[in-house]
């Protein structure tokens, strides 16, 4: 640095003081925040029993693992694996439609400008909050109580718990309907059950669709898990083979699921501009 | 006031009807038609799922009675009339739900690190090279379709039982989600920053460093929040497989018929996931503004 710089930067400094000496509390907070961040994670990794030994003892076995999933290998089960993924898919559909078809009524007593009551929307909109904390996987566990175990306790659990999901999200979509069609039926003297059919639900359906494909498309990842806790589907299959260290029938298995979202994403994509145009879903 | 409406002749009139007409059944046919399609599809599924109604009627007393049966103690009366013998165990379960919760931290940390150090090679614009930014992709779309639990189910047998492979397992797939999200934020960011370091002489790295850094850290950190509450959900079933966390409990609860603790456990979780949902609402809020709530 040369001395005419170093003038210049004092200058600098002196016209324009907020910028150069920020209040120690503002230039103290990011650093601050960085190291309490840190702090916890060393805890969470200590508490969480993480040993550099046992971490790269595991590396090294999953280095194994992997090897010995090459090449991916269904054996002589194929028919069996293919028919799971029929399972899954099936369930993926099913359940997603069931959640769709019980969430629309709902949707529309949580949503603010049907039911303008808070005392009526509050209960609803906390059951359906209380349905969504509650995971797929758990909702699974409490069908195979009831229906036993097998596909149709996935469906189950997928249509409770994306009904949760669904009741939100549509009583959103209808919130954010346009209530100037909606009055024009009303002045022409349609009875409220006329406003929601023909000034809401042609705004919303297109949305309310595009969702469903959506949650098609998601579903079918949920659908292939929750046959680890014996609710159907190619996750039983995949779950088993593992706990029978059958490596190369598992990466098979994966490859099957990773092809078979694919292909749904891409099908329900093509569908979702059909329905709804280019303007996609956030 | 009386306002003339011109009615159009009869002829013209009844070719404009006709041609309504006809659009109109047009559409009904191509509807109906989509329906008649879904339909098909449904009943294709049902009876792929091996769908039974008769069960389904004949046992869905069994769901309300489940729920019966899980709100009341042993002694015969309802959970709430004695809050302490229905949450008997609650300083094991308070101490596994914070190993619920460390486990998504740590998890959502690793992985949104990693996601961090990856996006800017999956990026259209900042990538240095296309095969990079192809490899790197595919890698992500990995991590992110493979679900979670997957993860933990091979993990468990690598790395042991444990919140470890838990923490693992959630890292990796959360690399593979965040590191899309966070490409995406990269990918709207406004170029012109990065031309005028690039004009002075600067490397790839300082260009990222000081001109797409600064641009979308608050995205990133938004981001990273939404994913915690997300993980939050997902490790509380890790330990369904045995990758720790409160899922243990709960899954020993459920399988030997520990009705009150069933609800007891799935009362924590609720009310764990509603403080962290709120929390990160209000805490996104404050840092990044009202825009970035949704």
């Amino acid at each position: 640095m040369t001395g005419p710089q170093q003038v210049d930067a004092r200058e600098i400094r002196a016209r324009y003081p907020d910028v150069f000496d920020r209040p120690a509390s503002a230039r103290l907070a990011m650093p601050a925040m960085i190291v309490a961040a840190f702090a916890i994670l060393v805890y969470g990794l200590v508490d969480l029993d993480f040993s550099p030994s046992r971490f790269f003892a595991g590396l090294s076995q999953l280095g194994w693992i992997s090897l010995m999933m090459i090449p991916p290998d269904p054996g002589s089960s194929l028919p069996i694996y293919l028919k799971a993924l029929g399972e899954t898919l099936s369930i993926a559909l099913l359940g997603t439609t069931v959640a769709a078809l019980l969430a629309l009524p709902v949707s529309l007593l949580a949503a603010r400008n049907v039911v303008p009551s808070k005392i009526l929307r509050f209960p609803v909109r906390r059951f359906l909050d209380s349905i969504r904390g509650i995971d797929t996987l758990i909702w699974a566990l409490v069908w195979i109580n009831v229906v036993g175990l097998g596909p149709f306790a996935g469906v189950l659990a997928i249509a409770v718990s994306d009904f949760g999901a669904f009741g939100k999200l549509f009583s959103e979509a209808i919130e954010g309907a346009d209530q100037k069609q909606v009055e024009g039926i009303r002045a022409a003297g349609g009875s409220p059950l006329h406003e929601i059919r023909f000034g809401l639900l042609p705004q919303v359906l297109p949305v309310i669709a595009g969702q469903v494909l959506y949650f098609i498309e998601s579903n079918t990842r949920s659908a292939t898990i929750i046959g680890i806790v014996g609710a159907g589907g190619i996750g039983l299959q995949l779950a088993e083979q593992i706990r029978v260290l059958e490596w190369q029938k598992v990466s098979f298995l994966i490859l099957m699921i990773l092809v078979a979202v694919a292909a749904i994403d891409f099908i329900s994509g093509k569908l979702r501009f059909a329905i709804i145009g280019r303007r996609a879903v956030a | 006031m009386t306002v003339a409406v011109s009615i159009l002749p009869e002829q013209q009139l009844a070719a404009l009807n006709a041609a309504y007409r006809q659009a109109v059944a047009r559409k009904r046919l191509r509807l109906l038609f989509g329906v008649a399609l879904f339909a098909a599809a449904l009943v294709l599924a049902a009876i792929g799922a091996e769908v039974n109604l008769r069960t389904l009627f004949t046992y869905f007393g069994n769901f309300i009675s489940y729920f019966d049966r899980i709100l009341t103690l042993d002694s015969g009366q309802r959970v709430w009339t004695d809050v302490g013998e229905w949450l008997w165990g609650w300083r094991k379960w308070l101490k596994m739900l914070g190993e619920t919760l460390l486990i998504s931290y740590v998890g959502t940390l690793i992985g949104a690190t990693l996601a961090f150090a990856l996006n800017f090679f999956a990026a259209e614009n900042t990538s240095p090279s296309p095969w990079l930014r192809f490899v790197v992709r595919r890698l992500l779309e990995f991590a992110r379709t493979v679900p979670g639990i997957v993860f933990a189910l091979v993990f468990v047998i690598a790395f042991g039982l444990g919140p470890m492979a838990g923490v693992l397992a959630i890292a990796i797939h959360s690399t593979g989600a965040l590191g899309k999200l966070f490409s995406e934020i990269v990918e709207n960011a406004d170029m012109k920053p990065v031309e005028g370091v690039r004009s002075t002489g600067a490397s790839w790295l300082s260009c990222m460093r000081f001109a797409v850094v600064p641009q979308v850290t608050a995205g990133y950190a938004s981001y990273a929040l939404l994913r915690f509450e997300i993980n939050v959900r997902e490790a509380s079933v890790m330990g369904f497989v045995g990758a720790g966390g409160i899922g243990q409990e709960l899954v020993v609860a459920i399988r030997k018929f520990y009705y009150s603790d069933v609800s007891a456990i799935l009362l924590t979780i609720i009310v764990t996931v509603f403080i962290i949902d709120i929390t990160t609402g209000w805490l996104r809020g404050r840092l990044f503004g009202k825009e970035a709530r949704t």
